[in-house]
């Protein structure tokens, strides 16, 4: 009885994964040659990579409002994630019967923000930037977190909260700055302007990214 | 030899991503998923992409990995 509804979905999806890979095989030319534009360009951007240049400079409103979409999702966890009331502490201890995993950690911890800070430099000139860069923090406080060595965030305050929005605003702030345009940077400033803002986001997404699992790991001590 | 362990590389692709949706228990979905956002990775880079290689395997397999892990061993301590 079962078998006819089953074999009508495969025969469907095969038939909807040729049509995709057809219609992949079959894509037009684009009409404008991105690339060559970019090239063209890349010398008034302020830095040497391609994939930098477009991120923070030609289509720096893409990347502004993705990070603004990250913060809003982290105000979202935290809204939803429940306050622990005085177990903090019994949290925070709970793990700390394995001590290979917190040598571990503290040993990984400072190389991790120096392979962050090293991905941000080479932004500028060579695959790497902001985003892997605050991958990596993000990655180093996780695995603090993991090893028992951070406490949970179920209610950033303070200088964290400071450090969440930090990238954000330095970057709508180079923004309200430009000369005339939003985001239009000063030419030949425009590579140290690009290095600020990727040094803020770095710090602020590596914190949001580390706080969409800080805010949820207080939750499962919760009854 | 490229062409090989390209090859190599798409099929295993496929058979993680399926094994990772057809298993029936969560603990070896979510370690499939991190296996299949490694390889991921290690596709982005061959197709010398190597920004999306970065970000896939920090915050597709690492951090989305850890997120999937930390669910399952909440979802057990809740129930």
């Amino acid at each position: 009885m079962k078998a006819l509804p089953r074999l009508a979905i495969h025969l469907f999806l095969l038939a909807l994964a040729a049509a995709l890979i057809l219609a992949v095989l079959d894509l037009p030319q684009p009409a404008v040659d991105l690339p060559a534009a970019v090239a063209a360009n890349l010398g008034k951007s302020g830095v040497e990579h391609p994939v930098t240049a477009v991120l923070l400079n030609f289509r720096g409103y893409d990347t502004l409002l993705e990070v603004a979409v990250l913060l809003i999702a982290l105000l979202g966890v935290v809204s939803v994630a429940k306050p622990v009331h005085g177990e903090e502490e019994k949290d925070e201890g709970k793990d700390e019967a394995n001590p290979v995993l917190q040598t571990l950690a503290r040993l990984l911890a400072p190389v991790l923000v120096i392979a962050a800070g090293y991905l941000l430099w080479a932004g500028g000139h060579r695959p790497g930037g902001a985003f892997q860069a605050a991958a990596l923090l993000a990655g180093a406080v996780v695995l603090l977190r993991l090893a028992g060595l951070l406490p949970a965030w179920p209610r950033p305050r303070g200088v964290l909260r400071l450090g969440l929005v930090a990238g954000l605003f330095v970057f709508l702030g180079v923004a309200l700055l430009g000369q005339g345009a939003l985001l239009a940077y000063p030419p030949d400033l425009a590579g140290g302007l690009i290095l600020l803002i990727e040094a803020g986001l770095t710090i602020s997404l590596g914190l949001i990214l580390a706080g969409l699992f800080l805010a949820f790991a207080a939750n499962r001590e919760a009854p | 030899m490229n062409l090989v362990f390209d090859a190599l590389l798409a099929l295993a692709l496929l058979v993680s991503a399926w094994r990772a949706l057809s298993t029936p228990e969560p603990d070896r979905a979510v370690v499939l998923f991190i296996l299949f956002g490694l390889l991921l990775s290690l596709a982005w880079a061959r197709l010398s992409a190597p920004d999306i290689a970065l970000a896939e395997a920090a915050i597709g397999a690492g951090l989305t990995g850890a997120l999937l892990l930390d669910a399952l061993r909440g979802g057990k301590g809740g129930r």
